[in-house]
């Protein structure tokens, strides 16, 4: 079967090309950019809201695009048991919409921090970490301002198995130093409890190419890998 | 809107740490940083106009119930 993936992009999306780009050329997954306003979810197997900004991320990053009728598509979707990830502007957009739990708030160290990071794999059983490997360790680079994790209901995630990615240093423990922008616990990513939907704060598009890494390691691929899985198994 | 209590306030922290009390204002124990609205609005009076503008921010999320509290500072009428 031929898939056919979205890219919602609302104004002040900037990742879109390069999520449009690995999908359509090194994932040869058949993907259209749709303006957030004339997204229709029904015309698509899966969705992700990429990284950038969104209406200027004025009152709090993403409250403003929760707000786009492409919510409704989007939460319609995962009703229908189609995947929608959110990276970095997509994430805080997902949170903001109630789609998945927590808030991101400006890094600890008030500075936009862009840098190589390792991701511990928490739960590989979501529509994008099936493909990967229960605590293996990914590089993937964050470029955030707001990506500071918290939530009041930590245990509650923990239970559901809804932490899907933690910062953790380079032999995979949560250092002192591996914890980026000061998120609670050490949360780069969760899920809703279905675990069709993920957001997290890197940026798995820019980490699918080795020419692009610096360990030439391609483990953003592994994502679009694990929705690709997700959505050919459902059907 | 001000950050909640659980949440650390690293914008209140600096200004306390690196302005505030360098300065010599070390009676100064504890700030909270957060947003602020001004909104004029169309209502029966003041009470009602407060009720609109609770609706609307819980409706909204004008603040985030996460990571913030909504405080009503002061509610006054304008003559039209």
């Amino acid at each position: 079967m031929s898939i056919k993936i979205a890219i919602i992009q609302f104004p002040g999306s900037n990742c879109d090309l390069d999520a449009l780009h690995v999908l359509n050329d090194v994932m040869t997954i058949e993907t259209t950019l749709v303006w957030h306003n004339e997204f229709k979810g029904s015309q698509f197997d899966g969705a992700i809201l990429p990284g950038g900004f969104s209406f200027g991320d004025y009152l709090r990053s993403g409250i403003i695009a929760a707000h786009s009728p492409a919510i409704d598509e989007a939460r319609q979707m995962l009703k229908d048991d189609k995947p929608i990830i959110g990276i970095c502007n997509g994430f805080q957009i997902l949170t903001e919409a109630q789609l998945l739990p927590g808030a991101l708030l400006q890094n600890e160290s008030l500075k936009f921090i862009c840098k190589w990071v390792k991701l511990r794999v928490e739960n590989n059983q979501t529509a994008f970490t099936n493909m990967m490997e229960l605590g293996s360790i990914l590089n993937i680079p964050i470029a955030h301002g707001e990506g500071r994790y918290f939530t009041d209901k930590l245990k509650e995630l923990q239970d559901n198995n809804q932490i899907v990615f933690k910062y953790v240093d380079n032999n995979g423990e949560m250092g002192e130093y591996s914890n980026p922008n000061g998120s609670l616990a050490n949360i780069a990513g969760v899920c809703d409890l279905e675990q069709k939907c993920v957001g997290l704060m890197p940026h798995p598009e820019r980490a699918s190419e080795s020419i692009l890494s610096p360990e030439k390691t391609i483990h953003g691929k592994l994502f679009f890998e694990s929705m690709k899985n997700f959505i050919e198994k459902r059907v | 809107m001000t950050l909640k209590s659980a949440a650390r306030d690293p914008v209140a922290d600096t200004i306390q740490r690196d302005l505030i009390a360098k300065k010599g204002f070390d009676m100064v124990s504890h700030v909270r940083s957060g947003q602020y609205l001004k909104i004029s609005l169309q209502a029966e009076d003041k009470d009602s106009a407060e009720q609109i503008i609770v609706r609307m921010c819980n409706i909204l999320r004008i603040y985030n119930p996460i990571t913030q509290n909504l405080n009503i500072l002061k509610v006054t009428e304008i003559d039209q």
